[in-house]
């Protein structure tokens, strides 16, 4: 195990170096001028390029240049500086006010597909074919049928508006209870996905072999359920909300935008849309940490689960 | 075969003047979108104290779902048990609420089934799985429950059994991980052991390693056991008595010794011809022709006459009783007597 984790920690170092260097030349490959476009509309005098020219190292052209702005970031990131927007604001201190309202948001997502999410999926599990198992079936369905850019705004305006149960938006720094409704908009996707395979999981293994075994041992039915079933059931279902905390972890762009939720997502796409190259690349730098590491916890957790699963 | 192969009979009483385990007139269906498949059409069959009595039948013949009844593990639905009695120590198991029923499993009546890599569970370790009955039912400590069963992996003689308890199903070999199964059946020391296919998953040295187990365990503990198999050559050394089925029916019924030497039955006489022998070289292998009915479509008379080389108008019309031939045997068939003579011959 000790050997998988060293080996998996290498395999990052050389994903990390990878992706960083793939979004680095996608967002600075497809950029006219990055000067006109740090000023925008207003008109830029020489001494101000030439400064800023100076200041990011675009005075060095072509492959060797772009090579030489990328190893400088790196060297500035690797020492936990990811520099400065085009706005002049350091992203470390964008990121470290955004990524709790990300946080939040994703664990409230988290809970409720949990809570609700797994819970149903084995109440539906073990009563395959009934009302409650059917009726689940359709509501997922229809989740999984909408996409977020249709849920979002519909509960926004449902819940938020109309009804007014909820804040409709959230704004600067957000309690708990106006990240509720976005937590649970987000979370009703992977509810969904997470009682399907619950639901599938559940009612596969209680017609396994081992059942029919517990069964001959004279065990109460409950115990069979709850220790036998669900130990087994639950493996592709703790690998999934593992793979799923990670993706939350890293923002949701439509979400975050819709509920004007100041996390991650919402930083990203203002970002993308500014066309602020230091930003996009430092968030994203550190999104691909969070979703390696992640991907990783999901692994160890699964050999742990799964005696079968040996990593050596 | 000799006569000195054969074991004799052990002459425990038996309780309460009745047999230890009484299996009368059962009837169990399947009940599908497709139909209602008639599994079991009246099978009866007894188990002394201390005897072996082997269920003989190819897969469909309805022996292992009569197991699963005896044990209470059928699942209902689709299968339904229409008629029948199924008596342990004089009690109707059938008539039994499910709280009791549930009491008789494990502690009266143990099970082992065929594939042990699938019927134990792949998530626990092998000493928590053979503790697990008796911490749950007899309130056993985890320590002791424990040590207890280390001393059942050392009875069913897997090496190291202290060593290995920690172990997961998949770490062990196809036969070690049967003698786990083994063993867990036995935590509670059961007076019946029903072995569904015990070595049919298992290579041929392994499974007589299995079967000879089994046999001193049965000596040992003074268990019965009703032994489930396709395989007559698992049968001959270990059964005391045989019951041959055949699309949900016993057909045949002896004591090993008479089956073996002369088959009352087309249907086992078929089979034992179909045995492959070192001593006639160069000789085509003997088949039963044709294929076992379809469940849904059992044939009108005796099951067996489409594939029956005795066949006559009688077998399409007439279902056959159990015909008694003397020393307990019976036979299911109109010719039986002809049969019998046939292949004493």
């Amino acid at each position: 195990m000790f050997r998988f984790i060293l080996r998996r920690l290498l395999q990052m170092v050389l994903a990390f170096f990878g992706t960083t260097l793939i979004v680095y030349a996608l967002m600075f490959a497809g950029q006219g001028d990055p000067i006109q476009a740090l000023a925008g509309e207003r008109p830029v005098t020489a001494a101000q390029r030439a400064y800023l020219t100076e200041k990011f190292h675009l005075d060095r052209t072509g492959v060797g240049g772009f090579f030489y702005r990328y190893f400088d970031y790196l060297r500035n990131l690797l020492q936990g500086d990811l520099g400065q927007s085009l706005t002049g604001r350091s992203i470390g201190d964008i990121l470290a006010a955004a990524w709790p309202v990300t946080v939040k948001l994703a664990l409230i997502a988290m809970a409720v597909t949990i809570l609700f999410g797994v819970t149903a999926g084995v109440l539906a599990g073990i009563r395959r074919a009934s009302i409650f198992d059917n009726s689940t079936l359709l509501l997922t369905l229809l989740v999984l049928g909408i996409p977020t850019i249709v849920l979002a705004p519909l509960a926004q305006y449902l819940l938020g508006v109309r009804w007014q149960l909820f804040p409709p938006t959230a704004g600067a720094d957000p309690d708990l209870y106006a990240l509720l409704l976005p937590g649970i908009v987000l979370g009703s996707l992977s509810l969904a996905t997470a009682l399907r395979l619950t639901r599938t999981s559940v009612a596969e293994n209680l017609r396994a072999d081992y059942v029919r075994t517990a069964r001959s041992k004279g065990l109460v039915k409950r115990r069979i359920v709850s220790v036998h079933v669900l130990r087994n059931s639950l493996i592709p279902v703790v690998t999934f909300l593992g793979v799923e905390l990670g993706n939350l972890m890293s923002g949701a762009i439509i979400t975050e935008g819709v509920f004007n939720i100041p996390g991650v997502g919402f930083n990203l796409f203002r970002g993308i849309r500014t066309e602020d190259g230091p930003l996009v690349v430092g968030i994203v730098s550190v999104l691909v940490v969070v979703y390696l590491v992640s991907n990783l916890v999901v692994d160890v957790l699964y050999a742990v689960l799964d005696p079968r699963i040996r990593y050596e | 075969m000799s006569q000195s192969a054969v074991r004799p009979t052990p002459a425990s009483p038996t309780p309460e003047g009745g047999h230890l385990l009484d299996v009368r007139d059962l009837h169990v269906e399947f009940r599908t979108g497709e139909g209602v498949a008639k599994v079991i059409n009246g099978v009866s069959y007894h188990l002394d104290p201390g005897e072996t009595l082997a269920v003989l039948g190819e897969s469909g013949s309805g022996k292992s779902v009569t197991a699963q009844a005896i044990m209470g593990i059928l699942d209902t639905p689709p299968a339904v048990i229409r008629s029948g009695e199924i008596r342990y120590r004089g009690r109707d198991l059938l008539k039994l609420p499910e709280e009791q029923r549930r009491q008789v499993r494990g502690k009266d009546i143990a099970m082992i089934f065929q594939d042990a890599l699938s019927a134990l569970n792949p998530v626990f370790g092998v000493g928590w799985q053979i503790g697990e009955t008796l911490r749950q039912r007899e309130g056993m400590s985890r320590a002791d429950a424990r040590s207890r069963a280390v001393e059942l992996m050392d009875l069913v003689r897997i090496p190291g059994a202290a060593s290995r308890i920690g172990d997961y199903p998949h770490q062990f070999s196809g036969g070690m991980r049967q003698r786990v199964m083994i063993a867990m059946a036995l935590a509670m020391n059961p007076k019946v052991l029903i072995a569904d296919e015990p070595t049919t998953a298992l290579d041929v040295t392994v499974q007589a390693q299995i079967m000879d187990l089994l046999a001193d365990l049965r000596r040992d503990l003074d268990m019965a056991m009703i032994l489930i198999t396709h395989d007559l050559g698992v049968v001959a050394g270990v059964a005391d008595r045989i019951a041959v089925m055949y699309a949900g029916r016993i057909v045949e019924h002896a004591d090993v010794h008479s089956l073996y030497r002369a088959p009352a039955h087309p249907y086992t006489k078929g089979l034992l011809e179909s045995i492959p022998r070192l001593d006639v070289r160069g000789q085509e292998l003997s088949t039963i022709k044709g294929l076992p009915p379809n469940l849904m479509r059992i044939p009108s008379g005796c099951p067996f006459h489409p594939r029956c080389p005795y066949a006559q108008q009688v077998c399409v019309d007439v279902v056959p009783h159990d015909l008694v031939l003397g020393d307990g045997r019976t036979s299911a068939c109109h010719f039986a007597q002809e049969v019998r003579d046939d292949s004493a011959r």
